[in-house]
């Protein structure tokens, strides 16, 4: 956005100005939204700490929101040229997510709210996830088919409307999709988080260089999972064809198996959504998460959405992974739509259930 | 002028207080899952109680702990928010310096520890001695670094004094003289640092934790 229309839009005044706080995982995140405007998204991430871990390690993540907090907090006001008085209101993630990392982002946004004397909205991860691609695409359609794929979740949601109505058709029962990716990239001798680095190792490989298994995809599978998804076989079965190929003696060829199991993820991931969408009459689908910042991902649906004629709405990768932003635009929209503010006694819920959109 | 003080404490229970010259209130809440929960209501409780709003604050200050992590940080980043969104000063204590204080109306002279529940089976711990000779809001001279420590590991003639805390009502038999003292107040916590500021210290905002997070890095799991 460019100087003078962040100004102009901080200037406005008929759009509720507000601050969203996410802390759910290891990005500290903090945006700002005037309305559907984006004004900042500041994010602090501790993702180097956990590399050497191998994954997110709760405690660590805990630590390093306290430290980020209000550095980021004053970065993202700073760069949105408002100030902290100006604000209408503050939301903030209260879950699902890790309990003592909501924790620290619930009680700094009630902080905020009691120093401020400004309404507080406790708000899902998943919904906020959905939300955002309002202040990079415009309002919503309703209804939307979501699909949000991270490390943490793995979801194909009915959106009829984001701040009060979203369904569940189906989701991972077993690993997320970004787990797999980071279980597989271990396996391949990748580093932490595995998903940016099996992405580009893929564009080197043959995409259909190995068959793996698509999960959940066939026969009664098909009919008792419709819309849920499975990661654990496949990552077992990449395992052991690495396994297998390392006790011949003979080299693995990375790339290869880095694409084909991409394919594997994306084709499932793809096929279901746009089955899911065929089959609730719903011609919009939105991709979320993390795992939708990946290239095959992006491609794939977007052939597939051609194909169908569904209209696809991925937003920018900095917008799918975890951020402020997305937890401000749903704010935005609570206040918009003239929902109630949370309570000020309102806890943390690590497993907040995505068909509750506020608490 | 003069000060009016927001004082947050969760290294124990949540102990929350406003005083504002003669004007103070308190407040606490002492269910053990329910930090995030109590921390904000009894912020915005506390400052209707004293009489003051937000915007009257002039002075933060936050118990630094050692204490359990998760209940901890949330007094700490409550603190720190509300400092910085209203753009005045946040400092820290030591928690443990704060049950010392609040000690010194049951031990009047020579040396007493303080002892909190760490859980695992340790304890956070120091020991203090009594200055007479000190101002009143700040008697309990502090001998050892705050640590962590199973209580049977410290010697007898240690876990023997006047102990303060709730160590000795999870361990009574290794702490044999309890002092009636077990949560941090915020209010002792008040004047305890107001009594260090008005005398120069610097009080800095440091969670202390004493003990690592729970995790082997990938290079300490390949070496057994």
């Amino acid at each position: 956005m460019s100087t003078a229309t962040r100004i102009a839009a901080s200037r406005s005044t008929d759009q509720p100005l507000v601050l969203g706080l996410e802390t759910s995982c290891d990005e500290t995140g903090v945006g700002i939204v005037r309305g559907e405007t984006l004004l900042v998204d500041a994010i602090a991430s501790s993702v180097d700490e956990h590399a050497r871990f191998g994954g997110v390690v709760p405690e660590v993540a805990s630590r390093a929101h306290l430290e980020a907090m209000v550095p980021t907090i004053e970065r993202a006001t700073r760069e949105a040229g408002v100030r902290l008085s100006d604000l209408d209101a503050i939301a903030v993630t209260s879950g699902p997510g890790l309990a003592g990392a909501l924790m620290v982002g619930v009680a700094a946004a009630k902080s905020l709210a009691v120093a401020l004397g400004v309404p507080l909205y406790g708000v899902n991860h998943l919904a906020s996830h959905v939300a955002v691609d309002i202040v990079e695409h415009g309002p919503l359609p309703e209804p939307t088919l979501a699909m949000l794929v991270s490390g943490g979740h793995s979801s194909l949601l009915l959106v009829p409307d984001v701040t009060d109505d979203i369904q569940s058709l189906g989701s991972t029962i077993d690993d997320a999709a970004g787990e797999a990716f980071d279980k597989v990239a271990r396996v391949l001798g990748l580093p932490f988080p595995g998903g940016p680095h099996i992405d580009r190792m893929a564009r080197e490989g043959d995409r259909v260089a190995i068959d793996f298994p698509r999960g959940l995809t066939t026969g009664r599978d098909m009919e008792r999972y419709r819309f849920d998804f499975s990661f654990s076989g496949l990552k077992t079965s990449v395992a052991r064809w690495v396994q297998a190929r390392e006790a011949a003696g003979e080299p693995v060829p990375v790339a290869d198996v880095a694409a084909s199991f991409q394919e594997a993820v994306t084709d499932v991931l793809t096929r279901k959504a746009v089955l899911a969408c065929k089959e609730h009459g719903v011609m919009n689908l939105q991709i979320g998460g993390g795992v939708a910042a990946n290239s095959r991902l992006r491609a794939m649906a977007q052939e597939r959405c051609d194909a169908a004629g569904i209209t696809l709405r991925v937003p920018r990768p900095g917008l799918c992974t975890d951020n402020g932003a997305m937890v401000a635009s749903l704010g935005a929209q609570m206040v918009i739509k003239g929902r109630a503010p949370s309570d000020l006694a309102l806890p943390a819920d690590s497993s907040m259930p995505v068909t509750l959109v506020q608490a | 002028m003069s000060r009016v003080v927001l004082a947050i404490d969760t290294s124990t229970s949540v102990s929350v207080a406003v005083s504002a010259g003669a004007d103070w209130a308190m407040g606490w809440s002492d269910d053990p899952r329910g930090h995030t929960e109590s921390v904000a209501p009894l912020m915005r409780d506390q400052l209707a109680s004293a009489g003051v709003s937000a915007a009257d604050v002039t002075d933060v200050v936050v118990g630094n702990g050692p204490g359990p992590f998760t209940g901890l940080r949330v007094g700490i980043v409550s603190g720190l928010v509300f400092a910085h969104a209203r753009g005045i000063p946040v400092h820290g204590m030591c928690s443990l310096d704060v049950l010392a204080q609040q000690a010194l109306e049951h031990v009047r002279e020579g040396e007493f520890l303080v002892a909190t529940d760490a859980r695992r089976k340790e304890v956070y711990w120091a020991r203090y001695r009594v200055d007479p000779d000190r101002p009143e809001q700040d008697r309990a001279v502090r001998l050892t670094d705050p640590a962590v420590v199973r209580p049977a590991d410290l010697p007898e003639e240690v876990r023997s004094l006047p102990t303060a805390g709730r160590g000795p009502v999870l361990y009574p038999e290794l702490f044999p003289e309890p002092l009636a003292v077990l949560d941090v107040s915020a209010g002792v916590l008040t004047g305890l640092a107001l009594q260090r500021l008005d005398a120069g210290v610097d009080l800095p905002v440091e969670p202390l934790y004493l003990r690592r997070p729970d995790a082997l890095t990938t290079a300490e799991r390949a070496t057994p």
